[in-house]
């Protein structure tokens, strides 16, 4: 399980490497969201609000999205997803895999987005950093659920606009218990509580995966 | 013969379970100390909600988990996951219109940014998304499939809706009818109706669910039948 993960994985995250989707791509446009954001608060606001994590995690929602129908987009080639079933790999460890590479590509998108917050909305560089833990936490949960929603969408009609319909109810407690710890870091408030909700999340999303991504597959 | 006696009974029983809760709500009951007259609404809320969260919900859970078991896999299992939803999707809308019609007058606004309301809501998008995902499938069985593993998915945001108003302790009370030593807090006709008006909709979904099952299996077959004429047509102009 553990070697076909790291293979697929490596795949997906070489893919991405050749193409810089995320580098060009999604990464500007999570920029200009930020930017927006911004906007949308006001001048007199934007640099003193305290929405900063709010906003941060609703840009990488976006993001998430993205990068989710992103990796399922890039096995729609005819035959792909028909060749990697003959190959006879472990589901659970594929979806580990996908779900690794979709992690990295977050983690990557949220480094520079936290620095955007840092810096557009003035979130206070110490808090940031102290958040920094519990983001990347929230990150890898949305990953693996993110993980699991891509491939309940994947070849079905409209599956663009569909994936953000099934996909953003069960971002939505991922996004309230993120933006509560990032939020309790800025404060220096109680971080734990948030924190245990986002890994209880990320260890049921795994674990759901790993149980039911072959039967996904398997169709 | 009790099969067919119980199919008969089911709406004329639910019809008068309903109409006596109405009754009973409306008329016999007295109104609340705090609350007066809107407390009869509490007869209809918190019964819907039941229906919505728990009975409607949970069949369609249940029967998903049984379909992706292979023992007990079959498209019966689908099509009540599938009709089960569908009537938690109306349920669960008049869940979140009873209280909000409630909340007006008790919280002076018609929405409120309170855990259990915004995760009902969120639960009835997952509902709507659960029937988007099914008309986005052709193939019936990775459309049972895929629905399937998506209720299952979904089931979790309903001990999140239960345990909400303990978790986050928002404007919506907590357990009224019980306290957390199993003691009664409604009493006399006001517990009788509450009681009643959770059997006489529990009663209606099952009666909804059939129906709408019926429906399902009908609509299978007429499409089969109009594949089969296809089928024959496309034949006989082979023949000619």
């Amino acid at each position: 399980m553990i070697r076909t993960a790291w293979l697929v994985a490596k795949k997906d995250l070489l893919i991405e490497r050749r193409s810089r989707v995320l580098l060009w791509q999604v990464l500007p446009f999570g920029a200009m969201a930020l930017l927006l954001s911004g906007l949308a608060l006001g001048p007199a606001h934007a640099g003193t609000s305290s929405a900063g994590p709010g906003l941060f995690y609703l840009v990488m929602l976006f993001v998430a999205l993205l990068m989710i129908n992103r990796s399922y987009v890039i096995e729609s080639t005819p035959g792909t997803r028909a060749s990697v079933q003959t190959l006879g790999l472990d589901p659970a460890g594929v979806f580990l895999g996908k779900s690794l590479a979709l992690c990295v590509e977050l983690w990557l998108s949220g480094l520079v987005l936290l620095a955007g917050t840092v810096l557009v909305l003035h979130t206070g560089l110490h808090g940031a950093l102290v958040a920094l833990p519990s983001v990347l936490v929230t990150l890898a949960a949305m990953s693996a659920a993110g993980t699991l929603y891509g491939a309940l969408t994947a070849g079905a009609q409209g599956a663009a606009t569909l994936l953000p319909v099934l996909t953003l109810p069960a971002f939505a407690p991922l996004l309230v218990a993120g933006e509560r710890s990032f939020s309790a870091a800025l404060t220096h408030s109680g971080l734990w509580e948030w924190w245990l909700i986002v890994a209880v999340a990320l260890v049921a999303y795994v674990g759901v995966g790993i149980l039911l991504y072959g039967v996904l597959e398997e169709s | 013969m009790i099969k067919q006696l119980s199919q008969r009974l089911l709406g004329p029983v639910t019809l008068l379970c309903l109409a006596l809760t109405f009754w009973l709500g409306l008329w016999v009951t007295p109104p609340d100390r705090i609350q007066g007259n809107l407390v009869r609404l509490l007869y209809v809320h918190p019964a819907v909600a039941w229906v919505a969260l728990y009975v409607s919900f949970g069949t369609a859970t249940i029967a998903s988990i049984l379909y992706l078991w292979k023992r007990t896999r079959s498209f019966t299992m689908d099509r009540i996951a599938h009709c089960a939803m569908e009537v938690s999707v109306v349920f669960i809308v008049l869940t979140l219109i009873t209280g909000s019609i409630w909340g007006r007058p008790t919280w002076g606004v018609w929405w409120a940014w309170d855990a259990r309301l915004t995760s009902t809501a969120i639960l009835g998008v997952l509902a709507v998304g659960y029937l988007a995902l099914r008309r986005a499938n052709d193939d019936s069985t990775l459309r049972a499939r895929r629905s399937a593993v998506f209720a299952i998915l979904s089931a979790i945001n309903v001990p999140i809706i239960h345990f909400s108003v303990q978790w986050w302790k928002t404007l919506h009370q907590g357990a009224t009818v019980f306290t957390s030593n199993r003691q009664l807090l409604v009493h006399g006709s006001m517990a009788w109706t509450l009681l009643l008006s959770f059997v006489g909709f529990t009663l209606l979904f099952f009666w909804l669910l059939r129906a709408r099952y019926r429906l399902e299996v009908l609509r299978e077959s007429t499409q089969q039948m109009m594949l089969d004429e296809a089928l024959l047509l496309r034949q006989r102009e082979g023949v000619m």
